[in-house]
């Protein structure tokens, strides 16, 4: 509520900052949005390649939890310090995933071939 | 927010907002989505002609094949439910491609011909809006399931915020200050039920989870996802047709086997490929008693009636999926617990509802200053959707008594009532007296609520529907309660009108 106050501050002398204030609002909505399902979608994709159960059973488990790894992603992203840090965590985050399912789907390939 | 603040401030921040962007849409989803709850007794009352003697569902399901061999005898497939004490008549869907168009009918089961009974969609269009919201169903979907990360998002943020959960129990300060009493309902409305809250929306996000998260199926099964069903034991494998013409069964046939192996009446047959040498009938049965939702499935040979597979055992992670699907669903719930569910679905609606009432309360100006463009969209918003959709529904059952039966397109335009008059409902009531605003806005719902009783007694007046009555009689007390509790801070507020400041801004 008390960023609500911040921004109703418009008027004052603080018009740039103001402006900081939305953009910043803005870069972590789309953060959120984005990158939290990104991480979700690669995380549910990798999930049934290193399971150690069935594949129905890993991608039954994989489903059901996307959505838990999207609300902390996005929890995340609007508790961290600053945007760049949220973003460079997220960043981070998403890349080691994808290296993860590139090995993994590489792994499989072989195996299954 | 890019100053340093704490971890609660931006989660309180986080709750304000994110339960702000969405909450009319979450208003309306939860609204329809407890009336769905009782989607069946809704359909019924809307559907008075139909008899609730039960038929012989054998004979059913072959006199459903006939209609349907007329109808479609090429279609991609035919569904049936069949006829069963709580729902008596037989529907039917076919369609020729999985992309649509789904056609449906309703048949009488001792003709097998359409019924004769007033065309409405009954409880299924609340039943669809809580997740499609009468848009393309992609489109629909998608809005809804964003909505719901959304508020599970402003739940997890709401709990970090709410740090004396248990204490705030007890805690109700009405007489304290307008913005207290508001907040108070809130955490009152959203903390006693907060274990269903979560529930719902995670529940509802997983029922959604083969489209939005289709990642998985992906890289495990190239993207097959009745393959995974089969695996998984959600759905029995189906088979590909042949091309040649084939001679199906008499599709009673097919139930009286399946009858005989598990020893009660499937509630549903699907037959793919139907015409099709090997076309396949699958019967489903209902849920075996427990909370997952996994269908018992048998699939025949149409043309032979020999059994060609059984849905095979669900693991852990599966089960635990289904069980999600089966609480969001409800459908193990016998009645009382039924109406602890649909309490709680309210009492849901309540929490977002005084949320964005809230949101208005906090943000009333000192006296003399200027209502910022925000603060009256939302003021305006906020009675459009919370009173307009009350209003809607209300008109939605009286339009299912008062319009013709013979009338074109009836059923759409029992649709198009609740959309003009929660429409109407919602541009009046930006244009009431501002004090008045809200008492008004809800005492009309609560007005066509109590009304509904009557006109039914006029048109119809048979004594079984006496439960729906009395429930629709007294969620028009509940609403002309609210007004009158909307009215009365108005009235308290002009003697001390330095005391309390906005409660009827809200």
């Amino acid at each position: 509520m008390s960023a609500g106050q911040v921004s109703a501050d418009r008027g004052s002398a603080h018009a740039s900052a103001t402006r900081a204030y939305r953009l910043s609002v803005a870069a972590r909505v789309l953060l959120a949005a984005g990158g939290g399902y990104a991480i979700a979608a690669l995380a549910s994709a990798l999930l049934p390649l290193i399971l150690p159960v069935t594949r129905a059973e890993a991608v039954s488990a994989a489903m059901i939890t996307s959505f838990a790894i999207m609300a902390a992603a996005v929890i995340w992203v609007f508790a961290a310090r600053t945007v760049g840090r949220a973003a460079l965590v997220l960043g981070l985050v998403a890349a080691l995933l994808t290296v993860a399912l590139w090995l993994a789907g590489a792994v499989q390939a072989g195996a299954s071939a | 927010m890019s100053r340093p603040r704490s971890f609660r401030q931006s989660m309180a921040w986080l709750h304000t907002w994110s339960g702000l962007v969405v909450g009319w849409v979450l208003f309306a989803i939860f609204v329809t989505g407890t009336a769905s709850y009782y989607r069946t007794e809704i359909s019924h009352w809307m559907r008075p002609e139909l008899s609730e003697t039960a038929a012989d569902p054998v004979a059913a399901a072959t006199r459903a094949g006939t209609f349907l061999q007329k109808t479609m005898p090429d279609a991609a497939a035919w569904s049936i439910r069949l006829p069963s004490a709580e729902s008596p008549a037989v529907t039917v869907y076919w369609w020729r491609s999985f992309a649509g168009p789904f056609h449906h009918a309703l048949l009488d089961p001792a003709t097998g011909e359409r019924a004769s009974v007033r065309d409405t969609h009954g409880g299924n269009f609340l039943y669809r809006f809580h997740y499609e919201l009468n848009l393309p169903p992609i489109w629909g979907r998608w809005i809804v399931s964003a909505c719901a990360m959304n508020l599970l998002i402003a739940l997890i943020s709401g709990i970090v915020t709410h740090r004396r959960i248990f204490a705030d129990f007890f805690t109700f300060r009405r007489a304290r200050s307008a913005q207290r009493g508001w907040l108070d309902a809130h955490n009152v409305m959203g903390v006693l039920a907060l274990p269903f809250h979560l529930m719902i929306v995670y529940t509802g996000l997983v029922t959604l989870s083969s489209m939005l998260m289709p990642w998985a199926v992906k890289t495990a099964y190239h993207g097959d996802i009745l393959r995974y069903y089969a695996d998984a034991g959600i759905l029995v494998a189906g088979r590909p047709p042949v091309g040649r013409p084939g001679q199906a069964l008499p599709l009673g046939e097919i139930v009286s086997r399946a009858v005989a192996v598990m020893g009660e009446t499937p509630e549903l047959m699907v037959v793919s490929h139907p015409g099709d040498a090997a076309a396949t009938a699958t019967v489903y049965f209902e849920e075996p008693p427990g909370l997952a939702h996994l269908h018992p499935q048998i699939a025949y040979d149409a043309a032979t009636g020999a059994e060609l597979g059984r849905v095979g055992e669900a693991g852990a992670a599966t089960r635990t999926g289904a069980v999600m699907v089966g609480l969001h669903e409800a459908h193990f719930a016998a009645a009382p617990l039924r109406l602890l569910f649909f309490l709680c679905g309210l009492m849901g609606a309540a929490a977002v509802a005084t949320g964005l009432v809230l949101w208005t309360v906090a943000r009333v100006p000192k006296k003399g200053a200027p209502e910022g463009l925000g603060l009256r969209f939302v003021r305006i918003l906020n009675l459009g959707t919370i009173a307009g959709l009350p209003a809607g529904l209300a008109a939605y059952f009286l339009a299912n008594r008062l319009l013709p039966a013979g009338l074109d397109a009836r059923a759409d335009r029992e649709v198009g009532a609740f959309f003009a008059v929660w429409m109407l409902a919602a541009l009046a009531s930006a244009l009431y007296p501002r004090p008045l605003a809200w008492p008004i806005a809800l005492a009309v719902p609560g007005f066509a609520f109590l009304a509904i009783p009557g006109v039914d007694a006029l048109t119809v007046g048979e004594f079984r529907f006496i439960g729906f009555d009395i429930a629709m009689a007294l969620l028009g007390l509940l609403l002309l309660l609210a007004a009158r509790l909307a009215g009365r801070r108005v009235l308290a507020r002009n003697p001390a009108q330095s005391r309390l400041h906005g409660t009827a801004e809200a």
